[in-house]
Order: structure tokens, then sequence, then C-alpha cells
């Protein structure tokens, strides 16, 4: 299995991470996923709206000591 | 029991083939009066304000929406055309009134004043600084950004003129457009959502 894919947008903040997230995406083949992470208390909350607009499924999204880390599984 | 069936005569054929064609020609009338379908993902954003605080709203506004696959258009009227131009000195050919314009509007996004708390400069420095010590991007990194997103720059042509701006003077941007305010509200009437900033 491949090296899954991670996106470190630590220290950016909206709407850079997001920005970020959505570059970073269309080089992951469908069916993979993105690991992204983030410390902008405006992520959670965005990166499931972005995901209801793409339609790529949120595998999961967990936050610990403010440091996000959100599953993102590309659907095409 | 006897069962009638109903033949059609001629007659009834001539009066279906005709409410058929005028049905026909209702809904292409109606097709046309809609303009096709919306697309119910796009954003267009009237830009008016050339104020930093203003432009940093737009531009995360519409980056935000074209990275969720949006179709964003940003057009700049008035102030905000000042924000597109190009830093250095003016295009030759121009009137009075006009270069007066162009030195009291100066271009880019740098030079850009806060709509409140401004304090001379002294607002905007601090605002930058904290910005820049918090990881917030700035309006020139979010203008470029907005090439990589794909977001669809117009310029109102009205402004163009009444300024005295010259195309040259605009800043690089793929695909900007001066138009006028049809063009905008074109696709502003195709999409779901607008903003005026």
């Amino acid at each position: 299995m491949a090296e899954s894919r991670r996106v470190d947008t630590r220290g950016l903040k909206c709407p850079v991470p997001v920005v970020r997230m959505n570059g970073e995406v269309r080089d992951v083949p469908a069916g993979e996923d993105l690991h992204v992470i983030a410390d902008d208390p405006a992520f959670p909350p965005d990166v499931k709206a972005w995901c209801r607009r793409t339609g790529h499924e949120l595998v999961s999204l967990e936050t610990i000591d403010g440091v996000t880390e959100a599953v993102v599984r590309v659907v095409r | 029991m006897t069962i009638t069936h109903a033949t059609p005569t001629g007659a009834d054929l001539a009066t279906l083939h005709r409410e058929n064609l005028e049905l026909a020609a209702r809904v292409a009338r109606l097709e046309k009066q809609m303009g096709g379908v919306p697309d119910k993902n796009a954003l267009s954003l009237c830009v008016f304000s050339d104020d930093l605080d203003r432009l940093l709203a737009a531009f995360s506004i519409a980056n935000s929406s074209a990275a969720c696959g949006m179709q964003v258009t940003m057009y700049f009227t008035f102030w905000a055309t000042s924000a597109l131009k190009r830093t250095g000195p003016q295009a030759a050919g121009k009137t009075i009134v006009e270069r007066m314009f162009g030195w009291m509007l100066p271009g880019g996004p740098k030079v850009r004043s806060l709509s409140k708390l401004q304090m001379g400069g002294m607002g905007r420095a601090m605002v930058e600084r904290e910005m820049r010590l918090k990881g917030i991007a700035g309006l020139a990194e979010q203008m470029e950004m907005a090439k990589s997103t794909g977001i669809q720059i117009l310029v109102c042509s009205m402004t163009m003129d009444l300024m005295g701006i010259r195309r040259e003077e605009l800043v690089e941007y793929p695909g900007l457009e001066v138009c006028g305010t049809t063009k905008f509200i074109d696709i502003a009437a195709s999409g779901n959502v607008t903003f005026f900033i």
C-alpha cells in the first residue's frame, strides 16, 4: 500500500488550509485518502463544509490539543 | 354489448398536431426567458471598496468558494479597481484630472488602508504585523492564490474610463476582462450566491 498522502497546514489560517487541501487533492487518485493536519480553529467546520460541497468523503476528524487531523477519501 | 373504438378522424389529428406545435413554441419561449438552468454552484462578488479589510474578506470568501468547486467571479468597480492597478508610473496621454485620480488612488495590494482604525497608517501596520505573526494570508498572497483557484476577474469599463485607468496599468491576471455591468449581471443571475463588498 502506498504511503498515505499528507498535507500539513499548521500555522496557516483561513482560507489557506482549505485552498491547500483542495490543491493537494487534485493529485490523489479516487478512493485514496488524504490526511490534512491543521491548527486553525476554523478548519473542522470548514473541512466538513468542503466535503459536502465537493463530494469527497470525510472519513475521520479528530482534534487533540488544538491540532486537527482530517482524513479525506477522494471521490470522483 | 357493443364496444365502439374511437377512431381518430383527420380533423382530430390536425387539432392535436396544432396544439403540439403551440406547446413546443411556448416551452422554447420560456426556456429562452430563463436563460438556461441556473448554475447552483456559482458565486459572484461585486467588489466596490478599496479598503484592505473589505478586500481581504472578498478574497477569503472567493478563494474558499473556488476551493469548494464553485465557479467564482469577482467584478471590480469604482474604488476597488485601484487594488488591481500595477505600481509604478502612470500611462502616458492622460488628462490632468485622470492623472490626479492616479496620484490619489495608488495601485496594488500593499497600499490599501483600513475602513476602521486606520490611524494615519498605524492601524494598517499593526494589522499587517499581527497577520504576519499569526500566519494569516495577506492581500497580495490572496490575490496570487486567486490565480491558482481559478477565480474569474472582471473590471468595470466605466470605472476605468471615469478614472482614466488604462488596460496596461492593470496587473497581469489570467483571463482578466474589462466589461460592463451587463456581463456581470448575466453571470450573477445564472448563479445562486451574490455578494456586494
